[in-house]
This record gives structure tokens, sequence and C-alpha cells, in this order.
């Protein structure tokens, strides 16, 4: 067994994905604890270039292949799994994303190796790895080490920083075949969401809503006091996929990752999905009726309360 | 084409979770559960795609676990029209992921499946979902986050759409027989009356089968903790009026609110 | 008749071509008499059927009256009516898949009426749960029944936050089990008083009455579960007993002396079916508490208000529970109370029951108008002349549907909907200045 971090870099459209920065920053801190290297291993077809904008490992490792063109989970086994075997890393650092899901525990049960899925965060010590994970929709933390001291690590976006994944650097390149090839599973297209109404990752105050709302008549009370501050109305997934605002309102991991200046989350209890794709807003503030909601450990101002109360006070106090 | 649901009961969120004596786990004794969201969307899905013009038999798999109620949630699934229910194992508290995969896998040596459903995560997976790791023991394709499913009529493929961050949408193309992790299903969960699994609950069948034993997750935990939430939040309190005066003195602040018109 | 007329052969009816008697003509009507008339010849299969139902049995007693007829107020609003129910199943509909199945508010007017005791109250449910069974509901009902089959109540609400509304009680709501003793009176919230806006002012309300009564009370909070007889009446019996179930573990867990109870729905449950259920004890509908114990409130202001006084179907006709609510609003120092033409046991429905609560879109495509609607006419011709009068309830499912019927009507203004406690309350403060 090595001391290295192995970090399954993500990526799409030619550029590095944002969770695989945030990991690599992580595995360089994890590296210099365990004594290995920080590597990237980026898997794709003619993607040689993409090793540049990994700078921050120690080692990028290029599986190329015509059979990686695009992600399919059944090709991306077939090709991790040699390696993984054969590398023996401390750990691998995969996304908790749609993709990094089928890799993650396909890995795990291929390799016999532990997996611990939604970490929030993982520091090596003397026991070995720690991984704290998220557990009951972010209820209960979990800390958890892996019984022969190595294993897989899936992380929730958002857990690290990922500028300390992005700096220059002039890591080895190894450029290798894939060992194995699967076409089980096979591309077929790539389909992005048709441009709303509103573009909700460009607006500086989203007003958001939850389950919390209770009923589709209530929207109208939050279109209004989004109205009144000049900003759009937003959704946790719930709202959307019960069809009271279109899906291109909706952030959070399966929505869209939103930043804006103000964030109010009324009635959102903070499922970790939606944590991931509003933690970085500027300022949040967030009303819920259940005081022990996740949704308070991000939010800068809290309010315990019923929203049908807020809302239309504050309504009336900013429409004036 | 046959389907198989594998599905499980968590802890009732609605509830207040407690960590027990040890530290290390969550107090059973005041728990109540109920079925994982996501693999109601997984029988749903299958019930649609059997009732679709694609026929078959839906066959749903849980594991025999003490805890909560496993032939309610059997009988629950024949209410909504499943057509064979088994129950696999006996566990005495919910096992991990690795185990319970190891023990689906052991059943369906005898069942027979074209495509198998679950729900794509569930709130206490803590090492893992079991739709990839049973795939992988079975040496199956797989897919997670699926979102879209549509069969192909001479039923060797099936065409998935897997979600990502920001609405994207991958397509793929997968060959049965194969795995999929259920994230949604196209229409709400069917009602299962409740008068019906009740009577379901007398007469059904609800087949045994053995499975499980030896996997285990490989992990261990130390602690087990309710994060203190609105630790990093400042509460605001008061009646709503006084509520909204201090959101609004905080919007103004940063020119919102009263400040902006547009 | 004249006698010079052909005679007819028994074994074949001969029809003439044209008949006049007397100078009427009345031909192709009379020799019918003769003739097998087709009534005998339709299938039986879906009268048997209902007729085998654990509570379908009365419906072949039939007669087909029509004294149900004027009396039904959904006969009122549309082409439903409880004899052409009848008819129907003499016809071989069973209903499964007609919309008249589920418009039935089991109100029990005609069953009041009925020489025959046909009564809607067994046969109904029955038939829906067959209906429920196989899936066949309509989508409004079944999202209510999700609700109370997830959380308890027909809302779905997080059963977490049932007791929420104490916060704006002004007064201390003890909790049975944070009690640790027996209390006198174990008050039972339910739903639509527990959750809805509206029923949480009468609950409020309630909680400072209790209070200035100085009884000794508790409620469950969320250890209490909706009562789900609507759940029952709309055919969802297995739902109706697992919440059972889960209230009578509760009532079995604490020592009280008496339930009361906010809602006629769940006095119902209580009283007449927890019984066959395992658990019985006393069970008192507020009104019914309250009566005896009026003379001992502290009125401190008066109303002046012309109240009528709307009965509940559950706590009226279904329950005879006509006097308590009287006894109170006459009480109340300035409540002049007139009552409207249909009152007590001829009380007319507000639509909300067996059901009707969750399937107002449903419904509203099969009438002209809703029940509700009609009664706050009749409420606004008996009191609203002059905008001071009041539509007064003691069923927590009224204020929300009323007050909505009051817009709807067009009578904002001339009639508002208060629950019996809310006035109680009202005359229990200071007056205003």
């Amino acid at each position: 067994m090595s001391g290295d971090i192995v970090v399954i870099a993500e990526h799409r459209d030619g550029a590095i994905l944002d969770p695989t920065y945030e990991l690599l920053g992580r595995a360089r801190s994890l590296a210099a604890a365990s004594g290995g290297e920080a590597i990237a291993v980026l898997l794709g077809s003619g993607v040689a270039g993409l090793a540049g904008s990994l700078g921050a490992a120690a080692r990028v490792i290029v599986v190329d292949g015509p059979g990686l063109a695009s992600f399919s989970p059944t090709a991306y086994q077939a090709a991790l799994v040699p390696l993984v075997r054969e590398r023996e890393p401390a750990l691998v650092l995969i996304a908790n994303s749609g993709s990094g899901m089928d890799v993650a525990a396909g890995l795990s049960a291929a390799l016999d190796l532990p997996l611990a899925a939604y970490a929030i965060d993982l520091t090596i010590d003397a026991g070995g790895p720690l991984a704290t994970c998220q557990l009951y929709a972010g209820k209960i933390q979990a800390k958890v080490r892996f019984a022969g001291g190595r294993g897989i690590v899936t992380a929730v976006a958002g857990s690290f920083p990922a500028e300390a994944g992005m700096g220059p650097g002039s890591p080895v390149i190894e450029t290798v075949a894939p060992a194995a090839t699967d076409d089980r599973i096979r591309f077929v297209d790539l389909l992005r969401p048709e441009a709303g109404d509103v573009d909700i990752t460009r607006e500086s105050v989203l007003v958001s809503v939850g389950r919390g709302i209770g009923e589709q008549e209530n929207i109208e009370l939050v279109e209004a006091l989004a109205a009144a501050l000049g900003g759009a109305v937003s959704s946790s997934r719930p709202i959307a996929d019960l069809g009271w605002l279109p899906r291109t309102r909706q952030g959070g991991k399966s929505g869209l990752k939103v930043k804006p200046r103000v964030y109010l989350a009324l009635g959102i209890s903070g499922a970790p999905e939606h944590l991931e794709g509003m933690r970085g807003a500027e300022l949040i503030i967030a009303v819920n009726s259940d005081a022990r909601a996740p949704i308070f450990s991000v939010a800068h101002y809290g309010v315990v309360a019923d929203l049908l109360d807020v809302v239309p006070a504050l309504t009336a106090r900013v429409g004036g | 084409m046959d389907y198989v649901v594998l599905l499980k009961q968590v802890p009732d969120l609605a509830e207040e979770l407690e960590i027990d004596a040890d530290g290390t786990g969550l107090d059973r004794e005041w728990l109540s559960f109920v079925a994982s969201e996501w693999d109601e969307y997984a029988l749903e899905e299958a019930l649609l795609l059997r009732d679709q013009g694609h026929g078959g038999t839906v066959t749903c798999l849980a594991l025999g676990v003490e805890t909560g109620d496993v032939d309610e949630l059997l009988a629950t699934c024949l209410a909504r029209g499943a057509d064979r229910v088994i129950k696999v194992g006996s566990f005495e508290a919910p096992p991990d992921s690795h185990t319970a995969a190891a023990a689906f896998a052991d059943a369906l040596a005898h069942v027979h499946y074209d495509l198998i459903l679950t729900g794509v995560q569930a709130i206490d997976d803590l090492d893992g979902q079991v739709g990839p790791l049973l795939a992988t023991r079975l040496d199956l394709p797989h897919v997670s986050v699926v979102t879209h499913i549509a069969l192909a009529h001479h039923h060797t493929t099936v065409t998935v759409h897997q979600e990502y961050a920001g609405g994207i949408v991958a397509e793929f193309e997968a060959t049965l027989p194969a795995v999929l992790g259920v994230q949604t299903s196209r229409e709400t969960p069917r009602y299962a009356p409740v008068s019906r699994i009740r009577q379901l609950m007398k007469t059904a069948t609800i087949e045994a089968m053995a499975g499980g034993g030896g996997a285990g997750s490989g992990l261990v935990i130390e602690a087990m903790a309710i994060p203190e939430t609105g630790s990093t939040a400042e509460m605001i309190s008061g009646n709503p009026q006084a509520i909204a005066e201090r959101i609004a003195a905080i919007l103004s602040e940063r020119g919102i609110g009263t400040a902006v018109a547009r | 008749m004249s006698r010079d007329l052909p005679i007819i052969k028994v074994d074949q009816t001969f029809e003439l071509a044209q008949a006049v008697v007397d100078g009427v003509d009345i031909s192709g009507h009379w020799n019918r008499m003769f003739s097998d008339r087709s009534v005998t010849e339709y299938p039986t299969e879906a009268m048997d059927w209902v007729t085998s139902l654990d509570g379908g049995e009365s419906l072949r007693d039939c007669y087909q009256c029509g004294k149900c007829v004027p009396v039904c107020p959904v006969n009122h609003v549309g082409d439903y009516g409880p004899r052409k129910l009848n008819a129907k199943v003499l016809r071989g509909n069973n209903l499964l898949d007609d919309p008249d199945l589920w418009l039935c508010t089991t109100c029990g007017n005609c069953y009041r009426v009925c020489p025959k005791e046909v009564n809607p109250l067994r046969i109904m449910p029955a038939i829906r749960e067959q209906a429920v069974l196989e899936g066949k509901v309509p989508d409004e009902l079944s999202e209510a029944f999700r609700n109370l089959q997830k959380s308890g109540n027909p809302h779905g609400h997080s059963p977490r936050k049932r007791a929420d509304w104490i916060a704006g009680a002004d007064v201390p709501v003890p909790l049975i089990s944070e009690l640790g003793r027996p209390v006198d009176v174990l008050w039972y919230v339910s739903d639509y008083t527990s959750y809805h806006a509206r029923g949480q002012d009468a609950a409020r309300a309630m909680a400072r009455i209790l209070t200035a009564l100085e009884v000794d009370f508790a409620i469950l909070g969320n250890e209490e579960r909706s009562d789900a007889d609507s759940a029952r009446l709309a055919g969802e019996t297995g739902l109706f007993e697992m919440l059972a179930e889960k209230n009578i573990e509760s009532f079995r867990k604490y020592e009280f002396k008496r339930l009361v109870v906010m809602d006629p729905h769940a006095y119902n449950a209580f009283r007449n079916f927890y019984p066959k259920l395992g658990w019985e004890g006393e069970v008192l509908h507020y009104t019914q508490f309250l009566a005896p114990l009026i003379d001992r409130i502290e009125f401190r202001s008066r109303v002046e208000l012309d109240v009528t006084y709307h009965d509940p179907c559950y706590l009226g006709r279904n329950n005879d529970e006509f006097d308590a609510p009287r006894r109170l609003l006459e009480a109340i120092p300035g409540v002049r109370l007139t009552e409207m033409p249909h009152n007590k046991a001829n009380g007319y429905c507000c639509g909300g029951g067996g059901g009707g609560m969750w399937l107002d879109g449903f419904v509203a495509d099969h009438v002209s108008e809703r029940l509700s609607e009609r009664r706050v006419r009749e409420a606004v011709a008996t009191v609203g002349a002059d905008g001071t009068g009041v539509l007064s309830v003691a069923c927590p499912y009224e204020p929300s549907r009323f007050e909505d019927a009051v817009k709807s009507t067009g009578n904002d203004g001339r009639i508002v909907v208060r629950d019996i406690v809310e006035l109680i309350d009202q005359a229990m403060q200071p007056p205003a200045h």
C-alpha cells in the first residue's frame, strides 16, 4: 500500500469541474500527511491537454482510449479497477455526483475496498484516514475509519475550497491506455436544460422556496416578496418535482448552482443536495419552522417561524 | 420483461432522531420507519413500464429486517400492483449497503430479471449505494441518478437519463440485464389503499429467501452526532413584524429592498 | 273506459294503432299495463353485488317513493339523487365508475325521511371501499388519503407541528406526556383545529375558555392523529382503522376522565366506532362539555350580533345534539339567535362531509353550485340584512368552507363566520373601545 491520494477527475466540455478541484486541494494536504503523492486520474479520449489544468496534483495519470470519449459507468469502472488495484493508493477521492456514485460504489465492490459516502470532511491522523459523513438528510454526522486503513471516499460538493486545488504546478504526466473496456453502457447524448424565463444563476437576490410553502397557491406570496426585493424566485427540488415552479428555477445539486448576493431560504430544510448548490451565496437568511433544520448550519441569519407568517410581513415592509 | 425492485424502510425523518448510548448509532427505540422515498420511485417506474405495454412481472425484494415492518412494506408493494414479493435473509437491524447488496445478490440467483431498479440512494447508506454494489457483484451494468427510462421494443436494451448538476442530463443506452438507481419517477408513486394493505397483510404470500452474511462495509463508525445547527447563524426572533423589520434592515445594509427600485 | 274496445289476449299483447277514450288520445299508453315491464328485464348482478357488501344491504329496500329527493342537498344542485342511485344500481350500474359514487356527502338527511330505512351512511362507504380497493379514487381524494397515511392529517403537514398553534394561545396548553399525571379532560384538538389558520383561532379561543373555567385539561400534541372519520365514509376503512389504532394506543397510555373533541366527525368516530375497535370512554363534543358550565363564564362585554347557527351533520342529525350549541349561543350577552329555515334535524349540509372536504374540484364538475354557497345564501337571508350577521358553527370544517362561500357569493361584508368558541371568547374579553 502506498500513501498516495488518488482523485478521479471529472470534466465536461473540455473543462475540469469544480468538485475535482475541491478534492485535489484536500488530496494535497492528505498526501503530505500520508507521505504519498496527490494523483489525479483523468479518463477520456484525447484529453492529455486537460492535464495542464491539474497543476495542483503531483502526478496526473491520463487514461486515454476511444471507449472513454464520454463518461460511461461500465467503461470507467473497467479502466479504473486495474489501475487502482495496481497502485494501491491510501485513498481514492470521488465527487458525490451522478457519475461519481456509479464509479465509487462500483470500485468498492470490485476491489473490496470500503467506501465512505457523503463525506463533508476528511483528514488523516495517527489512526489513519478519518471521514465525516452526512446521514439522514444531513441530520446526523458520522465519523468513520476504514478497517484496513485505506478506502474510497465520495465527497459532497462544496466541502473543501476549490482554490486549494487550482494552483499551478508541473505534475508528472503519465499516459496509459485503459487496461480493459466495457461497452455495456453506451453514451448517447448530453442534454442541456432549455433556457428558462429567468436565469437564477445570474440573479443577485434569490427568494427560494421549499416544502414549507405547503400549497401551490402560496407561491404567489413568494413571488410578491421577490418582486419587492427586485429578485427572482427559485426553489428546492420537491417544488420543481411538484411542478409548482419550472425546473429552471431549481437550485441545488440536481438543479443549478447559485451564488447570489442574498439567498432567502424559505421553508427549505436544507438537505445536503440543496446545500451543495447554494452554500456559496454571500448572505443566506433562512426561515424554517423546524429549529433543527440543517439549513441553519449554513445560514448567516436564521428565523424559526412559519414562512407564511414572515413572508407577507416582510413583503409589506420592503414593498412599501 | 421481468422487473425486480429492491426496497427498504428507513427512519421517518418527521420524528426526531437521537443517538444511542454508544454514540455510534441511532437510538432505535422510538424510531418509526417509512419506505425509502427513492425506492418508491423505483417501484412506480417498474409498474409503469410493465403496464405501459412492455408486460412482464414486477417482483419486489426487501431484506428481512426486524426494525420497522418489512411485511407491511411488501404488502404495500402488492397493493400498488407488484406481482410477487420476497423477503430476503434475516437481520436484527438494517444492515450496511455492502451486506444488503450481498444478500440481494444471493436471492437474485433464484429470480428471473431483465431490469433491476432501486432507489438511487437512501438516507442511511453510509457505505455507498446498493445499486452499483449489487451490479458489480452480479457483473451487470449500472446507471445511477436515473430520471428517465425507455425500453427498446426488442427488450435487449434500455435508454436512460442520468442527471448531473445544473440540470444537465446524459443519455445512455444500456445492455440488459442492467441495474438502475432511480432518482425520480414520471408520476407520483400511486396511492396504496390501507384497506388493501391490511387485507393483503392477512392473505398475501410473502416468500422468504436466504441471503446475506459475511460481507460487511469495512467501515468503523467512531462516533455519530447531531450537527449543531444554527451555530453559525444569528437567530432572529419576535413577532412577524419584528422579524420583517430586522430582515429588511439586514437587506437594506446591502442596498437591497427599500433602496432598490426596479 | 268504453266497453266496446277489443279485448286483449293474455298470451300476447296488442297495441291499438290509436285509442281515444272520452275524447282523450291514450294511444300506446294504456296497454303497457298488460305487458312485461322492462324493469324485470334489468340485470340483477349490480344490486346483488351491492347488497352483498357489509353495509350495502338496505339499498334493496328502496321502493323509489322519492321522499329523499327534496331533502337531499346534492339533489338541489345537480343530477345526483339518492333515489336515482337506487335506479342506477337496478339497471346494472355498480357505481364503481360513476361520479355519483363520490357526490354523496353522507349528510344523512335522506335516511331521516326514508320510510324503508335505506341508509347511505352505510351503503356509500361500502361501495366506495370497493372502489378504493380497485384504485378507482379521484386524485384529490387520493392525495388526502396519502397525507393521512403519511402524516396523520389530511393536509400533509408535519405531525411534529400538530401543537404549534399553542404559541398564540396566550395561556398554557399542557401536553399530557409532559404533565405526568391524570387529567379530567383530554382535549382532542383534531386536524383542522390544529393546522388550519381559522381552525387554530378556534383552538386558541377554546384554550382560553378552558383556562378561564379552570378545567384540568391537557392535549396529546404530536401523539394525536386524525380521527379519519371522513376517510372512513369515503371508503378508506383501513386508513381509518390504522389511525384509530394509533389514537387508541395514545388514549390508553394516559389517564383521563373524558375526551372532549372539537370536530363532530371525531365525536362520531370516537363515540360510535372506536368501541368496535376496543376503546370505550366518555366522549363529549365541546359544546356538550361547555353548555353545563356556561353560567360560570365571566362575560365582560356584549357582542351585539345577529347570529344564526349551522348544525353540523355529524353533531346534529347524525348524533342528535341540537341543544348544547344553542344553549351556549343564547348565553352569550348580545347574541340574537335566529334560526335558518333549514335547521336542527333538517339542517343543510355544508358539502364537506363523507370526503367532500377533499373532493372540491371533482364535485364542482358535477354540480351547479357548492352546498356551502347555498347555505351561506340562506344564512345571509336570515341574519345578513344589516351587515352584523354571524354564521356560527361548531365544526372545524366550516370556517374555511363558509368563508370561501361568503366571498364567492359576493357576500363579503354582510356576514362573518365564527366558531361558537370564538364568540364566547370574544364576549369574555373586555369591551373594545
